[in-house]
Order: structure tokens, then sequence, then C-alpha cells
């Protein structure tokens, strides 16, 4: 359906146009929404919330993106602020390096034989491959969420949306409104912050 | 970026890891994809290395959550309806 067209339909109180992108929408805003609350239910709240203020701002929808991109843009900013909200009653963990680089002295440096390569120390560990079913890699998985949610807020809102959500790069430079090289930056710090975090971790054999 | 510096050169495996999510996106340079890929395929950390970053992305895309439920779908649809009831009414 075109956009104008859905637009059109809701404008009008077509029900089933509204339950179509609901049921169609929700899941994937729940996952976005999840990555910046610290509850399921909570991040539920979020997504019901970002239904109702669509429904108020309808009729003052003016096209400017897709109507999908628009409710993205406002479910990502009202999970950031009721994250935030909450995060004053929780700890934020020191998982998570602040730069989203690796570690520099885990290269040679530029005076010694191989400058820039592996040292033998810092060279990556392979994380042992477990089944996606078992307990570990539910443990895992939980810890990455911990993680990601110590990133910061723009980092963390392209990760969400990206890698959590699965939407394109296009989808995620609209809904933020930044450009291709800054959405590329910003999941390559927090992709690489949370490849450490698993790595270290699993160097402590918590998961 | 500090591929560039050395144009034709081996990369680093400094380098390479700053160039793992362009590569992984498809958004490098020919010349600049194939370097990494030759690199890839002498140096066993950075191939690890890279191997781990896909192992995190396709992690973060298992990541469980719970959807809306009955009753707050429930709750939308009479919203929805209440507010274009009240407009027309």
């Amino acid at each position: 359906m075109l956009d104008r067209e859905l637009v059109e339909r809701l404008r009008r109180g077509d029900e089933q146009a509204f339950a179509e992108i609901v049921v169609a929408w929700s899941p994937i805003m729940v996952r976005i929404a999840r990555m910046h609350v610290s509850t399921d239910a909570s991040a539920q709240e979020v997504v019901q919330e970002t239904w109702l203020a669509v429904i108020q701002g309808l009729p003052r929808f003016e096209h400017r993106s897709s109507l999908k991109t628009w409710a993205l843009r406002i479910l990502t900013n009202r999970a950031i602020s009721r994250g935030l909200r909450e995060s004053r009653t929780t700890p934020m963990s020191s998982l998570v390096p602040a730069d989203g680089a690796v570690d520099p002295d885990r290269f040679h440096s530029a005076d010694e034989k191989w400058p820039g390569h592996w040292t033998p120390l810092g060279r990556p560990a392979p994380l042992a491959d477990d089944p996606e079913s078992s307990a570990l890699a539910a443990e895992r998985r939980a810890a990455l969420v911990a993680a990601l949610q110590c990133l910061p807020e723009r980092q963390r809102s392209v990760v969400a949306m990206r890698d959590v959500a699965g939407l394109t790069s296009v989808e995620v430079c609209a809904a933020l409104e930044i450009t291709p090289v800054n959405q590329r930056v910003l999941l390559h710090r927090g992709r690489t912050a949370l490849r450490a975090a698993l790595e270290r971790l699993h160097r402590r054999g918590e998961v | 970026m500090a591929a560039s510096k050395e144009r034709g050169g081996e990369l680093t495996c400094q380098e390479l890891v700053e160039l793992v999510t362009d590569y992984l996106e498809g958004a490098l340079d020919e010349p600049t994809s194939a370097r990494v890929a030759a690199h890839l395929a002498d140096c066993d950390g950075c191939a690890d290395y890279v191997e781990e970053m896909r192992a995190t992305v396709s992690m973060l895309g298992r990541v469980e959550t719970s959807s809306l439920d009955q009753a707050a779908l429930a709750e939308l649809m009479a919203a929805f309806h209440t507010f274009h009831t009240d407009q027309r009414g």
C-alpha cells in the first residue's frame, strides 16, 4: 500500500488498516524499545504510548518521511527518555569501552617488529560456539543486551535498529536523520564495543 | 581512513579492525575490499575477529523480546476507534 493511501485510510478511521500496521510494526518497535529501557513491560508501554501518539499526530502528519519512519522516530525518542529516567535508579555497568575502538595495546607498536599486528596476547580468542538453544547462549544474549544498554545513545539506537530489529541502513538513516557514513561509524563503534564486552565476559568465564 | 594512507600496501591488523563494518556492509571501494580479503586469507587473528563480529551481530538478531499482548492490542484498537468517533461527533 502506498504511504499516502495508508495515511488517508487511517485518517478516515479505517480500523483494519490500523490493526494491520500495529500487528506488522509492533514486534520491531518492542525490540528497539527494549534496548533503551530496563524491562519487557517497560518496552511494551513505550510502544503503546507511541501508537497513541501516532493516532493523535496523524491529522497533522505532513509526509516529510514515511509513516513508519515517523513512528520509529517517535518510538526512539520516547524509549531513550524513558531509559534515561530508569537509569537514574539503575547503576550503569562498566562493561563497555568508552570509545568503541579496539584497545591499541593489543597490537605491536611502531618500534616493534610487526607494527599494527596482533600481539600474541592481544590476538582475539575465538568465542566457543554453543548451540543456540543452550542455557549459555541465552545467558550470553542477556549479557549482550546489558552491554548494549551501556552504549552511548546514538550507537545504541543504530545497533538496536540494525542488528536487533533488522531494519535496513536506509530506514535507520531516515528514522534517526543521520547520513549513511555517520550510520556506519555509529554501527561500527557499537558493534566493536559489544564484541569486546562479550570477549571480556568470556575470558572471565562468565558466559 | 587509515587504509588510504598506504594505498596498495598491506593492511595491518590494527587498520583492518577499523574497516570491518564497512567491509561487512559492502561499503569499501574495490581495491580496499580486496586488501581486506587478502589480509583475512593470511591472518588467523583477524579472521577470528571478523567471525566474532558476525557472531555478535547474529546473536543480537536472536535476542528474545515479548511483543504486545492481546489486551494491549485491544486497548489500542479501542483508542483508535474512540479518537475517530470523537472527531466525527
